[in-house]
């Protein structure tokens, strides 16, 4: 498959010290791909440099032919991109109406964000009964609904997910992966879903991606990984 | 209790400049995390250009305009041209920067207008009128306060009811979150400088004809009261804003009726000393967040 998002010896980090050494990826178009690792490996600075909020020392990111080494984070968002940060990042001041209108007001009109904030409803379906409820209110799980129903609103190609698993309980969890898959499934989302929940993850990706110490140390489909026990106890913990 | 009338009428319609003012200040803390400290001095040129512009053509409301809009582009030329430079990790900067734009306005005032008052004239007149003999409202004041309504209520409907404010009240609060979703926060950021510009500008323009007149230094008090009807308030909080700018405008009048002009600022450090004590985040304060 033509990769959508491909990621070119990228060296990053924070203030002048590198997380990142170099690191290469290529995500086939409609892919869901797990990018694993431990704490510190640098899952979460790998997603920020490619949504624009880290500046790269070296290398540079490419979404569907075109380099976004000079394209700004709102611009990227608009190519396509979206990103859901770690935390569930929902907006705790707006209502959950109000989230949702935010993530697709640059690509609708007025009728036609009715109409999708609606289709997210019938994705998230507990989300539709604290429509207006503000986002300091929310539970964890209904958050991380949120952020993810605000980040496909507007109908990206390439979605980036942030351990979206954290601190919730299995059921939610299934739920979210579920629409995960769902989504590839009818509308070819491609996913890059760095998770820490290492089965979950490669339980519905494709392809898993494993980082330390940031750099790639194997990059393989998600069945190999998980067969691949020196692998899993080497960098994966179990 | 004819006094007591006349000194809660007269508090509440000096409260409701307090409190648009104290809203041009919290609208400026909710985009950039600063306190404009220049906030008087930038409403200044502005009501100096409404002097100018009302002197040329005779006219009180075209003064007016030419404030909204002198205050306006003084917005965006300190936005972009001063405070967009001040380093994000320190939160001293934007306040030194601020110091040092009032330094800059108010000594350009000086030098191109003279430090003297000059009188201003307000387009209703300022005495009171009787209500069953006892004095209340002038039509001066009247106008002020359907000023500051519907001004408040304009800013309302764009906050909560239109796209714009919407965008403006997600990159206030979460700015790294909207720009991920599209949102130009840098735009963003600017249209709540030049808003909360306009609004100084307009309620230093309402406070100068009740005034001594015009200076470089008119707004100086206004700015030291508003400050604290925005921290009484609550820095975070347009309601705040409101609700405290009546509280100390009303606080003052009482004050000043019945003890003296000198007591009154006293009396407003007294009121901002018990609210920090009580709330430090002001009475209006942002809730926190659920933990699970």
């Amino acid at each position: 498959m033509t990769p959508l998002l491909e990621i070119d010896a990228i060296t990053a980090g924070y203030g002048g010290s590198p997380v990142l050494h170099e690191v290469g990826l290529a995500i086939p178009q409609g892919a869901i791909v797990a990018l694993l690792g431990a704490n510190g490996a640098g899952k979460t600075t790998l997603l920020r440099t490619i949504s624009g909020l880290v500046a790269p020392a070296s290398g540079r990111v490419v979404l569907d032919g075109r380099d976004l080494s000079s394209v700004s984070v709102e611009d990227r968002s608009r190519s396509g991109l979206a990103q859901v940060p770690e935390g569930r990042s929902v907006v705790a001041e707006l209502t959950v109406d109000e989230n949702l209108r935010l993530g697709g007001l640059w690509r609708f009109d007025r009728r036609q964000l009715t109409a999708a904030v609606d289709e997210i409803y019938d994705l998230f379906e507990p989300l539709s009964r604290r429509r207006a409820a503000s986002g300091h209110q929310l539970s964890g799980g209904e958050r991380q609904m949120l952020a993810l129903g605000r980040a496909i609103i507007a109908r990206p190609r390439m979605l980036l997910l942030d351990e979206p698993s954290l601190g919730l309980a299995p059921r939610v969890v299934a739920q979210i992966l579920g629409v995960l898959r769902r989504l590839r499934d009818d509308t070819g989302l491609t996913v890059l879903l760095a998770e820490q929940n290492v089965t979950s993850a490669l339980a519905i990706a494709d392809h898993g991606v494993v980082l330390s110490l940031g750099s790639v140390v194997a990059d393989r489909p998600a069945a190999e990984l998980l067969s691949d026990g020196a692998l899993r106890h080497a960098y994966l913990g179990f | 209790m004819d006094r007591l009338l006349f000194l809660l009428a007269t508090g509440i319609a000096r409260g409701a400049i307090f409190a648009l003012f104290a809203l041009a200040l919290v609208l400026i803390w909710r985009a950039a995390r600063i306190v404009n400290f220049s906030q008087g001095a930038m409403a200044v040129v502005a009501t100096y250009v409404a002097f100018a512009v009302t002197a040329f053509t005779g006219s009180y409301w075209a003064g007016l305009a030419s404030a909204l809009v002198a205050g306006a582009v003084l917005g965006y030329v300190v936005d972009r041209g001063v405070m967009r430079f001040a380093p994000h990790d320190s939160p001293l900067a934007g306040v030194i920067i601020a110091i040092g734009v009032v330094m800059v306005l108010q000594s350009a005032l000086g030098i191109a207008f003279g430090q003297q008052y000059r009188p201003m004239a307000a387009p209703f007149d300022q005495s009171p009128i009787l209500i069953g003999g006892v004095p209340v409202f002038s039509p001066y004041d009247v106008f002020v306060l359907v000023v500051a309504v519907v001004v408040m209520a304009a800013l309302a409907l764009l906050f909560t009811r239109t796209s714009l404010g919407l965008q403006l009240r997600a990159s206030a609060f979460a700015p790294e979150v909207s720009r991920l979703l599209g949102v130009r926060v840098s735009r963003m950021l600017t249209i709540g400088w030049m808003l909360a510009a306009a609004v100084g500008a307009l309620a230093a323009l309402l406070l100068v004809p009740t005034e001594l007149g015009l200076s470089p230094h008119s707004a100086d008090m206004l700015f030291v009261y508003a400050f604290t009807v925005a921290v009484v308030g609550g820095l975070d909080s347009p309601v705040g804003a409101l609700v405290g700018g009546l509280i100390v405008g009303v606080a003052i009048s009482l004050v000043t009726g019945y003890l003296g002009a000198t007591v009154a600022p006293i009396a407003v450090l007294v009121l901002l000393v018990a609210v920090l004590l009580v709330r430090p985040g002001g009475i209006f304060s942002a809730r926190e967040a659920r933990v699970a």
